[in-house]
């Protein structure tokens, strides 16, 4: 016998896997429209680290000169990525998950043992509900991400008539500017958040598409007395 | 125990488990379908049908936020560059003649007007330093004068036609052409320009007569004007057709 523990709702595994191919075309376009002037860079000066992208990159990916299919795929897919998100958190509010995914009081404080402890410096996780507080920071964080590519994304598509939009963003190139920002940093929770899924295990994996973790159940049959029956926790960490 | 857990045997788990990614391979699939279908459409004027389609529904909505008092931010005239990129020169042919150019304005079918340079300076003249931004991604703050489309409107007794829905615009040799809707034709900061950075215009920005529409992408500031006439239907667009949205409003 097993004892099965529902983790996911049905509705946030489907807005999290409707996600992922929205957001790969949302980058994918985007870095279509990018090339046409990519000017960013990391570095000061003249020095440049690593520029965006570097030309050996574009050609890998076969990106240049396609800027109006990158377009043509951004403002069509826009909507669905925009309703998804919308959908999501409306979700997240009137089904109470939100409790589990906001940061609390004791998150801010008890992310740093979560990173040590992922880090193998420390033993042991603060006791935690669906997930610690590392997870509600960086999921909560991803959501305010989606919120800051809509507005970011709104004030560079219509900066006159949305003017205030672009003017509250510090202008059309800042806000430009911040919508790419804010692609790299979903770039680099997609790599942190592939790879805790892999260290977390097929358990949790699976429970993002079944909705559910499986847990071994141990029934200690008695006879003359009333003792319930017990459960063992593996102590496996969960992402 | 509480409701949100079950005691199952590993059969159940096992068969719970292959239903869950039952549906979510079929998922996956529906997904790598829906792009294959999406790029084995046809095109329409460059760009796959269905997503032309969204694009024009894009318009239809955004329209609606277009106002006459949305104005394109303002700048003081020491951040306008000196330097003004020059981004393209279909239209711009080396045949060209200044000497002898005039605009060539079609008011109705059989009824063209010829303008010189001279009388349109000599409507009321307006600045405007903005941010012209390029489809590209990149914007600049420039400096430019000339009269008001909609000033030209009024002089030349052209209220009928600005009611229309388009106006059309193409360079002496018809090379570039751009369609514009007369809402945004019509919208005050919307110039037939002359001027860039208080001299005329120089010979690759357009001299002697261009647009400056900067509720538009760059791709709609047209130089070189030959003609202007308008239209009930979406006038040809050269970006337009090469894939790019047509409205292209900002």
């Amino acid at each position: 016998m097993k004892k099965i523990v529902k983790k996911h709702p049905l509705a946030i595994r489907w807005l999290h896997w409707i996600n992922f191919p929205l957001l790969t075309i949302m980058i994918w376009s985007g870095m279509l429209i990018y090339w046409a002037n990519d000017v960013y860079r990391l570095g000061w000066g003249d020095k440049t680290i690593l520029k965006f992208f570097p030309d050996s990159f574009n050609k890998a990916l076969n990106i240049p000169f396609r800027l109006a299919e990158g377009m043509s795929l951004h403002f069509v897919f826009m909507w669905l990525f925009a309703i998804n998100g919308i959908i999501y958190f409306i979700y997240l509010l009137f089904s109470k998950e939100w409790k589990l995914i906001f940061p609390n009081k004791h998150s801010w404080k008890e992310a740093w043992l979560v990173v040590l402890h992922d880090l193998r410096i420390r033993k042991g996780l603060p006791p935690q509900k669906k997930y610690n507080a590392a997870q509600r920071i960086a999921y909560t964080g991803v959501i305010v991400m989606g919120l800051g590519m809509l507005l970011t994304g709104f004030a560079i598509y219509k900066p006159v008539q949305f003017y205030w939009l672009c003017a509250m963003l510090g202008g059309y190139e800042w806000a430009r500017a911040e919508h790419f920002i804010i692609t790299i940093l979903f770039v680099l929770f997609f790599v942190v958040h592939v790879l805790q899924v892999i260290i977390a295990g097929w358990n949790n994996f699976r429970g993002m598409v079944t909705g559910f973790e499986v847990e071994p159940y141990i029934e200690i049959k008695t006879e003359e007395t009333n003792i319930e029956p017990i459960t063992v926790n593996p102590s496996s960490q969960t992402n | 125990m509480n409701n949100k857990e079950q005691i199952v045997t590993e059969k159940q788990v096992r068969n719970k488990t292959l239903l869950a990614f039952f549906f979510f391979f079929l998922f996956i699939a529906a997904v790598m379908i829906g792009w294959q279908w999406l790029h084995r459409q046809p095109q329409e004027q460059g760009a796959l049908k269905p997503l032309r389609t969204v694009l024009d529904g894009n318009e239809f909505i955004f329209a609606n936020f277009f106002s006459n008092n949305h104005l394109a931010k303002g700048f003081p005239k020491k951040l306008a560059v000196p330097r003004v990129r020059v981004n393209g020169d279909a239209g711009m042919s080396s045949d060209f003649n200044p000497e002898t150019w005039k605009l060539r304005l079609v008011k109705a079918a059989g009824d063209t007007q010829y303008i010189s340079i001279e009388e349109i300076k000599a409507l009321p003249k307006t600045e405007i330093i903005f941010d012209f931004k390029c489809i590209e991604g990149w914007s600049q703050v420039t400096h430019w004068g000339g009269v008001r489309f909609s000033d030209f409107v009024k002089k030349y007794g052209l209220d009928e036609q600005a009611k229309l829905q388009f106006t059309g615009l193409t360079t002496p040799d018809e090379e570039y052409y751009v369609g514009i809707d007369n809402k945004s034709m019509m919208h005050p900061q919307t110039l037939l320009c002359y001027e860039m950075n208080g001299k005329p215009l120089p010979l690759n920005q357009g001299y002697p007569l261009r647009l400056i529409i900067p509720v538009k992408y760059g791709i709609k500031h047209l130089k070189r004007i030959g003609t202007i006439f308008f239209s009930s239907q979406r006038p040809p667009d050269y970006w337009y057709e090469r894939g790019y949205d047509y409205y292209s409003g900002l």
